[in-house]
């Protein structure tokens, strides 16, 4: 079985098929993860570059081991900022590293559209690690393999993404592969923070978490960031937490359990109380560990079908 | 120069000609018109049979970016593009460095305009409407207008303030001359990088909202009706709601005329989703439902005319992230290929109005003589071929710059010459 493309920019049009595959390899891989020995050799003699152009902590450490993990070797290349103002362009820095003969570059930048410029430039696999406000496919691959394990399947689950959406990748990238796999999918935050027209991407708009705990089986928390509120989208975190908030005292409203998922990092207190990030059902940590195994999967199917 | 147009499809916006006939140009001048007229040997045949001849069109919105960004374009590409492309006149924006709010400058243009083209090409003026386009303090325009300046605008930058924007509009209302705003609420419109809308929310892109347009446009709606001997035009329209502000100011009688580019009226916001650089323009690209009230108004003569906005940029300059690129394409190549294909091939304008928006409008708005074809004037025309097949490439451009989202595109209809000034240039 192989993926339809050989990049991976984004879950927008991907088929079902192909996120399927994704999965089930990726659950292939967990049991890897669980060994004493978490080495297996299918990438060996490939050579991976991380370009990190914005911070990030955990997807790039994820993304290191898992390729660790799969025997290839790695080199990691950290900007701040934009290529520009380091004075050099993305395209003139990611023709240097290839000409070093990278096969496979895993790109997280500040910018939408950033990798699948990258793949008119240069003839590695690419694979988005992030892109701006875009997508961030493998999280949302990571998301729905946690809620495949908790719930068995993805068909008609209900799940709710909170918070900003304007400026979430994760939420799009979650909307396009959850919405693929035929799951009913909501958000709920303030009204400034959900984008136009986002109606019609086939997902329900709240804007009052009372109403969304009756309705779901997930919630999938999205961090919240202060610089919105300095820009005149929400008023304080103050009453952010008040209002959009998930906390016990709302998701007990619920007729049965919710799901709590966050991609972190967790403003503890502010879009999610501690006890529910801490409580016995938040999948956290899970979400976590998968996002290893789905990393796995992503590099092994790309980096295996040339 | 000695010319003989032979069988040449006339079409005369202003006398209501419409016909076939032969022209005799004797250095620069119209010496006959008349049906199948012969000439001596020293004449140069041009056989024009199924070419339209029109009076001289003219693009008053052009980034000609010299002085200051010589490595874009040049006043020596940029009027090889515009003859290429069919024009015998463009207006030259003033976001050149140093802008164009000084005689100096505005000379500095319309001389070397002449220098470069020998006559070929006019190079008129747009010269800034405030100091250094800043929006602070009023430009000279009395000095620019006198200096040969036939317009103001900021362009690129709106005129924001409201109290600046009223007085420049009382202040240019002295010499007759149009104020050309570029409508944008800049407070709306921070880090926006494409149409706000459903494309936009799919790609996660900042967007600009159409009313961000709308508000600038309505507000100096309200400022010409209290100053209404100013002239007022709007650049680049694009939104639905901007045609409705403009449609209603009209029946009102108001100063107000607008302008829209053949790339406004040929593509969508979709098309933003390949991330291609080319497609990054301000306005932005918007939905089907603003083309579609676009082309219905160049029909009902809400849009006055087409410009194109040529904005030249290097490749080095647009080939980054879509965030980081600079804004705006070349035009003057495609401009009246996209217009015959998109508008008069699909009904909605005859080559008649098409004539109009590219040439009689744009005159009358700027106060520039109209084109007079008749024996004893001056030849100034432009031949176009509108059943002419085409497929558009970028390396064949005259321009310095090849930033065209239509490369590759099939378009009927093509300029294949200009006579202004005593000088002619055909590519039959």
């Amino acid at each position: 079985m192989k993926l339809q493309s050989r990049h991976l920019l984004g879950l927008e049009g991907m088929r079902k098929e192909d996120i399927t595959l994704i999965l089930d390899t990726a659950a292939s891989f967990k049991e890897v993860l669980q060994r004493p020995i978490k080495k297996v050799p299918p990438l060996q003699g490939k050579t991976i570059v991380n370009l990190f152009f914005e911070s990030s902590t955990r997807t790039r450490i994820s993304f290191e081991l898992a390729e660790r993990r799969l025997s290839a070797d790695v080199v990691n290349f950290t900007a701040q900022g934009s290529s520009v103002s380091k004075g050099e362009t993305l395209k003139d820095t990611a023709r240097n590293i290839e000409a070093m003969k990278i096969d496979m570059v895993v790109i997280r930048h500040a910018a939408s559209g950033a990798p699948h410029f990258l793949t008119r430039v240069v003839e590695a696999n690419v694979i988005n690690a992030g892109d701006g406000e875009h997508e961030h496919p493998t999280q949302a691959l990571l998301d729905m393999m946690t809620l495949r394990e908790k719930f068995g399947k993805l068909e008609g689950l209900r799940i709710c993404l909170v918070g900003d959406i304007t400026y979430s990748r994760v939420a799009r990238s979650n909307i396009y592969g959850l919405k693929t796999m035929g799951a009913d999918v909501s958000v709920c935050g303030p009204a400034t923070l959900i984008p136009k027209n986002i109606e019609k991407l086939g997902v329900r708009v709240y804007h009052r978490l009372e109403d969304v705990v009756t309705q779901v089986d997930a919630l999938n928390v999205l961090r919240i960031q202060l610089e919105r509120q300095k820009s005149g989208l929400f008023p304080s975190l103050r009453e952010y937490h008040r209002f959009f908030g998930v906390t016990k005292e709302k998701v007990d409203r619920a007729p049965k359990p919710i799901t709590i998922m966050h991609p972190g990092p967790i403003n503890r207190d502010v879009e999610l109380s501690a006890d529910l990030a801490d409580g016995p059902h938040s999948v956290i940590l899970e979400q976590v560990t998968n996002g290893e195994a789905v990393r796995m999967a992503v590099l092994y199917l790309l980096g295996t079908s040339n | 120069m000695k010319l003989h147009l032979k069988s040449g499809h006339l079409i005369d916006p202003v006398k209501g000609k419409d016909t076939i006939v032969d022209i005799l140009i004797v250095d620069g001048k119209i010496e006959r018109i008349g049906k199948s007229l012969s000439a001596d040997r020293s004449f140069e045949t041009i056989d024009l049979k199924n070419k339209i001849i029109a009076p001289g069109f003219i693009d008053m919105h052009v980034h000609l970016r010299e002085p200051g960004y010589e490595h874009k374009e040049t006043i020596e590409t940029g009027c090889a593009s515009a003859a290429a492309g069919g024009f015998t006149a463009v207006c030259c924006m003033p976001n050149t460095n140093p802008a164009i709010d000084e005689e100096s400058v505005v000379r500095y243009v319309q001389e070397e305009g002449r220098r470069v083209t020998g006559g070929l090409v006019d190079v008129y003026s747009i010269a800034a409407a405030t100091k250094g386009r800043k929006g602070e303090e009023l430009s000279p325009m009395a000095e620019l207008s006198q200096a040969g300046a036939v317009g103001f605008s900021d362009d690129g930058s709106p005129i924001t303030n409201a109290e600046i924007m009223r007085r420049v509009l009382e202040y240019s209302s002295m010499y007759n001359v149009p104020i050309i705003q570029h409508a944008e609420e800049l407070t709306m419109t921070k880090n926006g990088l494409m149409n706000e809308g459903l494309v936009a929310t799919r790609l996660g892109m900042p967007g600009i909202p159409p009313i961000a347009e709308e508000l600038i446009i309505e507000r100096d709606i309200v400022l010409l009706r209290y100053i209404p001997h100013s002239k007022y035009h709007v650049a680049h329209i694009s939104t639905t709601g901007s045609i409705e502000c403009v449609r209603r100011a009209k029946s009102e009688k108001l100063n107000i005329t607008c302008e829209v580019t053949p790339h406004h009226f040929s593509l969508t916001d979709d098309a933003v989703e390949s991330f291609n650089t080319n497609l990054k323009m301000n306005p932005p690209l918007r939905t089907k439902d603003d083309v579609q009230a676009l082309k219905e108004a160049l029909r009902n003569g809400t849009i006055d005319v087409i410009v194109t906005d040529h904005a030249p940029h290097t490749i080095d300059e647009k080939e980054v992230e879509y965030a980081q690129a600079p804004f705006g394409i070349v035009g003057l190549e495609t401009a009246l290929g996209l217009a015959v294909t998109e508008l008069v091939n699909k009904k909605y304008l005859t080559l008649n109005q098409l004539i109009e928006k590219f040439s009689i409008n744009p005159r009358r708005i700027l106060s520039l003589p109209v084109i007079d074809i008749q024996e004893g004037e001056k030849a100034n025309l432009t031949v176009f071929d509108p059943g002419k097949e085409w497929t558009v490439d970028i390396q064949e451009f005259k321009s310095k710059s090849k930033n065209s989202p239509f490369h590759g595109r099939k378009l009927k209809g093509k300029a294949v010459g200009t006579i202004n000034n005593g000088k002619s240039r055909f590519a039959l």
